[in-house]
């Protein structure tokens, strides 16, 4: 950490940057990035910070004559345990518990963190979600076993896929047409009964829920441009599971 | 009984969407009773009411249950809104629609994706009421001491 950048102001800047940047690609609501990031910079003494989020990009101005930096974000998952650190470390920093120092070097621990759940748990838990899911929509109590067989597949062919092939359209797509078919042919073998809710209760994994609804709060909140870009993802997402359950139906 | 199988269904499945989502481990259960109580409340309600108000209303709740776990665990609001409208999300509608454009039904096709668009815009609503709520009754709170 050089002491030239602290001289000049730039670390604040960086700081709050750099927090924004993980609590938006770990799925957190636009309101709430800008909320923290205006929060930190007060607590570091930068007056009348500006900044501008979208999901693609954040602009953060410190003062009225500083030069405004910006930061791309190229890709957004959900990951809740990183929103929660990051809003921990602005309390702290808030009420002065921790230095700005501190903070940076507990920001870049927080942006290098892996997932807390091993691979194999998640996709047990997608699995179970997705069987529980099954009796949910009222599915027969003989359709649990096809749905968590059904979850688990589509969940660990969208995360293999997604490592292969970086377009997430494709991994997406591919996912949903693999549980289409295992649906397909559990059903035709006789292990499940209503083949709709099995799907159904497969693809809930892949549902881009938490996109939606943050793309309407988006939007209600005055974030147009973010609204309506976020709606876009969460469109193109749901568009490609819903192409995989079509191409399977096409075919039988 | 039915009921039963629903109440535990419905927390396992969003305990484990609380796991998909990397949520912090001592929030997990929280995560799972909220979505419960979402749940819950939708089929519930569901009995008298059209869907989209039964998801306003579900979704009120998990919203106000969301805030009191926030407040109590000094942690974000939405790790515990978002494992509890997961099963609110209208997947079911949204598949629906989808097959029944493949199948050239486009009049049914639209109407269920129109309803399916409803309902999500429903979800959103009952996240901002109770959000709303909380503004106000922290405002009150925080008003009447010093008046």
């Amino acid at each position: 950490m050089d002491n030239g950048a602290l001289g000049t102001g730039q670390e604040p800047v960086r700081l709050c940057l750099l927090a924004g940047k993980i609590m938006l690609q770990s799925g957190a609501e636009t309101y709430r990035v800008e909320d923290t990031m205006s929060r930190m910079a007060t607590a570091m003494g930068l007056v009348s910070s500006h900044s501008s989020v979208t999901p693609t990009v954040i602009m953060f101005q410190a003062g009225d004559t500083g030069s405004a930096q910006l930061i791309r974000i190229a890709e957004r998952t959900i990951d809740l345990q990183k929103v929660a650190a990051v809003n921990d470390i602005s309390r702290k920093l808030s009420s002065g518990t921790i230095t700005t120092q501190a903070a940076h070097g507990l920001l870049v621990e927080i942006d290098l963190s892996k997932h807390a759940y091993p691979v194999f748990l998640q996709i047990a838990a997608a699995a179970i979600s997705t069987g529980c899911f099954t009796l949910m929509f009222k599915g027969e109590l003989s359709d649990f076993i096809p749905g968590v067989l059904c979850g688990g597949l589509a969940f660990s062919a969208f995360i293999l896929l997604h490592r292969l092939v970086k377009v997430k359209f494709f991994a997406e797509f591919t996912a949903s047409l693999l549980v289409g078919l295992l649906a397909m042919l559990l059903v035709t073998l006789g292990i499940g009964v209503s083949l709709d809710k099995i799907i159904i209760g497969s693809v809930m994994p892949l549902v881009p829920g938490l996109v939606i609804t943050n793309a309407v709060r988006d939007l209600m909140a005055g974030h147009l441009v973010s609204g309506l870009s976020r709606g876009a993802e969460a469109f193109l997402t749901a568009f490609a599971i819903g192409a995989g359950i079509a191409v399977m139906f096409t075919f039988f | 009984m039915a009921l039963m199988i629903q109440l535990i269904t419905s927390f396992i499945a969003s305990a484990a969407f609380g796991i998909l989502f990397n949520t912090p481990k001592r929030t997990l259960l929280k995560c799972g009773l909220s979505g419960m109580l979402g749940w819950m409340t939708y089929t519930l309600v569901g009995f008298y009411l059209d869907p989209l108000f039964s998801t306003v209303i579900a979704t009120f709740i998990v919203g106000v249950i969301s805030q009191l776990f926030a407040r109590t665990c000094k942690k974000p609001v939405i790790i515990f809104s978002v494992a509890g409208i997961i099963p609110l999300v209208p997947g079911g509608l949204a598949y629906d629609a989808m097959r029944k454009f493949v199948e050239n039904e486009y009049n049914i096709a639209v109407q269920l994706a129109a309803e399916a668009f409803l309902i999500s815009g429903s979800i959103a609503i009952g996240l901002v009421l109770s959000e709303v709520l909380n503004q106000m009754i922290t405002k009150l709170l925080v008003k009447r001491p010093r008046v």
